[in-house]
């Protein structure tokens, strides 16, 4: 799916920013754009097989519920890096991780029920992988956006 | 921090996970959570209020969606320029994520930002533009290479 429509956009960009959040959210979305509900249904799909959408849910605060998330980052020679990642994603609380470009080249985030709990993962993240971590918890939060507009919405049909 | 009683860590549950694809997919939860759909949407609604839900909405894949080139960019930014540096940040358009973060000795750069654009050119002329806007001459464009995980966090 290279090519989104007009009615993807619009429907993208709504389900992000204005999603209903009522008995009939599908029903709803349609009316507003102007096509059936199985036709919003059947774009959901679609959107969702080509991996555009990889979820429609709640998005939670870590810190409202007692959690404690960081980024923790760490050096790894390029022979040991995929083998050190894999050892990584195993823990449920690392969402996401990635190989990156700088000498810390290894990037991940953790999510811990307290600060001690993530201390104890990555000690023992370090003690299986052998490399150092370093965790970069934020100290205050300046922006966390919520949706990334889809150009040349506004206009279907 | 907010205490969650079990019918809530019920209904947190099943948001956290994928909505059905069907006309009436709140009343599915309901049955699984065993309440009512009317209850499930009150339900939703105060910890919306609560922020315990910071938002409830499609997530998507960035690439796919036509955002292609994403970097994480971190900046030396000193502490009494760091508000209003962070303030700026969150105002421009391609910037999804700006964080104060505390930093170990031997990684300077203390204010990390998510910035995301359809090209390499355009990153490359919106992080050179900020920089000489701001005078910020210490940063580092630290680009994905592998992504080995994206999940979104379970916490029940």
């Amino acid at each position: 799916m290279a090519n989104l429509t007009s009615l993807d956009k619009a429907l993208l960009n709504m389900m992000q920013s204005n999603f209903p959040l009522n008995m009939y959210p599908y029903k709803t979305m349609a009316d507003k754009l102007g096509v059936t509900e199985e036709e919003i249904i059947a774009r959901i799909e679609a959107l969702k097989e080509a991996g555009i959408i990889r979820r429609i849910g709640a998005v939670l605060d870590a810190r409202r519920l007692g959690f404690f998330s960081t980024l923790c980052a760490a050096k790894v020679s390029g022979d040991k890096i995929n083998e050190v990642a894999e050892i990584i994603n195993k823990y449920d609380g690392v969402t996401h991780n990635y190989r990156r470009t700088h000498e810390y080249n290894l990037w991940f985030t953790l999510t811990a029920p307290s600060q001690e709990e993530s201390r104890i993962i990555i000690d023992e993240l370090m003690e299986k992988t052998g490399v150092h971590i370093v965790s970069m918890p934020a100290i205050k939060t300046y922006k966390i956006k919520v949706a990334l507009e889809m150009e040349g919405d506004g206009h279907h049909k | 921090m907010a205490i969650i009683n079990d019918q809530d860590k019920a209904i947190l549950r099943e948001l956290q996970g994928d909505l059905p694809l069907e006309p009436r997919p709140f009343a599915r939860i309901a049955a699984r959570v065993g309440i009512s759909e009317e209850y499930l949407m009150q339900r939703i609604n105060a910890m919306m209020d609560e922020g315990i839900i910071r938002r409830f909405a499609a997530i998507l894949r960035h690439q796919k969606a036509g955002y292609t080139v994403n970097a994480m960019v971190a900046w030396k930014v000193e502490p009494e320029q760091i508000d209003r540096i962070g303030m700026k940040f969150a105002a421009c358009e391609q910037v999804s994520h700006c964080y104060l973060r505390e930093v170990p000795a031997d990684f300077d750069k203390n204010l990390f930002t998510m910035v995301h654009c359809r090209s390499e050119e355009e990153l490359n002329k919106l992080v050179t533009n900020m920089s000489e806007l701001l005078g910020l001459e210490d940063y580092a464009i630290i680009s994905s290479e592998h992504e080995y995980k994206k999940t979104s966090m379970r916490y029940f």
